[in-house]
């Protein structure tokens, strides 16, 4: 842009520099706890490689951190124990737990989300703040934004995108699987306890999450200038889309509370902390 | 309600501070109202620009305490009662006096955007058809009235002062008003990443918060420009299937 001469611009302000008298910093420090927390006891989680199955009273649950299990000792596993040519290439200094193979893909789709970006951006890094609140000071004139390298990476959202589609139908599988219980002479039956609602909840709200996702929602209409030349399919696709974009940053946080519980309440099942009540 | 007390900004680029002024408030006044109070009673050369008082013209953008807003939309009972409040003039601009800020380098932008160009006419008498279903999405950043609350509280202008790579939230709602436009053919998005710099935009939402027309600038505006432009620019798949597709005014053809 050929600009002429810079703007004789007010000084800019200091860290936290504001005339604002709200608790502006409320909204972000909740973002950061929340946050926070989240990544500390899924990454604890995720190490554990243990009581990530519950398969007492005939009930097979799965925790979410762990699923898909692609190579595992749970009844889960796709493929069974992790085979020899894995744990040869696997890094010795770190456990090896199957939630670790997969959970990088759930773990991308909501970094890249738009909603986090702008979330994580102001409760961890200050980027701003909050709104109409000084940056730190380092940052100034050298800021790039998602311009250039590393955050020019976040463009990437829409593949992480496809991958947590397929884990929406996986985690189905997995709720449908919860309403399924071994009866003492072995056959399958259909049941319920209280894992099998809590299980069919995580879908259901990362389904909320996933199907508001603004790359999805370009990609199903928001692409088209004419939406009225598309099918009738595309365009109430893009209708309901645009509806859950709206809720958006609920739905990305109940989902979130709601995974980490799940693997929380199979744990507590797991480890025999808690029982499964069972309903039918 | 008793008097009320404002700390209103006063003096130029080179020379400016806050100044006390008190003044009694009554049911039913805006901040725009106080304001004009205190240059009747206490501040005659108090600099302000306004027009219609009534939320439509854009021009009496400032910050009341702290917050970018227009004067004439605030009422004082939406501010904590028997507290000082703060009036400055916007941060992005350069100063001229008082509450008085320069935002002609919008102007200069807004030129930069490639204009509006239409498909050729549907109708032999120079008409064009189309649904109003297509048009409802840009009409909703018509709605916008100019008064560059989203240009001033955004950080990348304010905080990064990157008014020479970056065209700011108002003039990406412009850019998306013409670019999702069904008649338009004009094709932005290289100028969008390029020059216009968008991707310097990092989501924060803080311009949807301040639009007094509430327009959702980056939902329904930035993300799908951004979305785009990873169409075009880096989503390598996109750019495969996009060699089977028909261009874009073939798109537009009405049905």
């Amino acid at each position: 842009m050929n600009e002429p001469a810079s703007l004789p611009l007010p000084q800019l302000r200091s860290l936290g520099e504001t005339s604002r008298k709200d608790a502006w910093w409320l909204q972000p420090a909740a973002t950061f706890a929340g946050l926070f927390a989240f990544i500390i006891y899924s990454t604890w989680a995720a190490f554990q490689g243990n009581h990530y199955w519950f398969a007492a009273g005939g009930a097979e649950y799965l925790s979410p951190f762990y699923s898909p299990e692609i190579f595992g000792n749970s009844p889960h596993a796709w493929f069974g124990p992790p085979p020899d040519w894995l744990m040869k290439i696997w890094p010795p200094f770190i456990p090896f737990s199957p939630a670790l193979l997969i959970l990088w893909a759930p773990g991308g789709f909501r970094f890249t989300c738009y909603y986090y970006r702008g979330a994580y951006y102001k409760a961890f890094w200050g980027d701003p703040p909050s709104c109409a609140v000084g940056e730190p000071g380092f940052r100034k004139k050298k800021y790039r934004g998602e311009n250039s390298f590393p955050l020019i990476i976040q463009n990437i959202h829409r593949y992480f995108l496809y991958l947590a589609l397929a884990f929406i139908g996986l985690l189905l599988f997995d709720a449908f699987k919860g309403f399924t219980f071994v009866d003492d002479d072995g056959h399958h039956r259909f049941g319920i306890g209280v894992g099998s609602l809590v299980l069919l909840i995580n879908p259901i709200l990362l389904g909320g999450y996933t199907f508001g996702c603004h790359s999805l929602r370009h990609l199903i209409g928001g692409r088209h200038d004419c939406m009225t030349n598309c099918s009738n399919a595309r365009q109430g696709a893009y209708k309901g889309v645009t509806c859950l974009n709206r809720k958006h940053m609920l739905f990305a946080w109940m989902s979130l509370f709601w995974v980490g519980f799940t693997d929380f309440y199979v744990r507590m099942c797991s480890t025999g902390v808690w029982t499964d009540l069972r309903i039918l | 309600m008793p008097p009320t007390t404002f700390r209103i900004w006063r003096g130029d680029a080179k020379n400016a501070d806050f100044r006390e002024y008190t003044t009694e408030v009554s049911e039913g006044m805006v901040v725009l109202d106080a304001v004009h109070q205190i240059q009747a009673e206490s501040a005659p050369d108090l600099a302000c620009r306004w027009n219609c008082k009534a939320g439509k013209c854009g021009s009496c953008s400032a910050e009341i305490n702290g917050k970018p807003r227009l004067m004439c939309m605030t009422r004082m009972n939406q501010l904590p009662p028997g507290e000082t409040v703060t009036i400055e003039p916007m941060r992005s601009f350069p100063l001229v006096r008082d509450l008085v800020t320069d935002v002609s380098w919008n102007f200069e932008v807004k030129k930069r955007i490639k204009k509006f160009k239409p498909r050729k006419p549907d109708a032999e008498d120079g008409t064009w058809r189309m649904q109003q279903a297509d048009v409802d999405r840009v009409q909703e950043f018509r709605k916008c009235i100019e008064c560059f609350l989203c240009q001033d509280v955004c950080h990348v202008l304010r905080d990064h002062h990157k008014h020479n790579e970056f065209i700011g939230p108002r003039f990406l709602v412009y850019a998306a008003a013409l670019e999702m436009h069904p008649l338009d053919t004009e094709d932005r998005l290289a100028d969008l990443k390029n020059e216009h710099g968008i991707g310097y935009c990092n989501i924060t939402k803080c311009c949807t918060k301040v639009c007094p027309e509430h327009i959702t600038i980056t939902d329904n505006a930035i993300i799908p420009l951004k979305e785009r432009v990873v169409d075009e620019f880096y989503d390598p798949l996109t750019r495969l299937f996009r060699i089977f597709k028909p261009k874009k005014p073939a798109e537009s053809t009405p049905a």
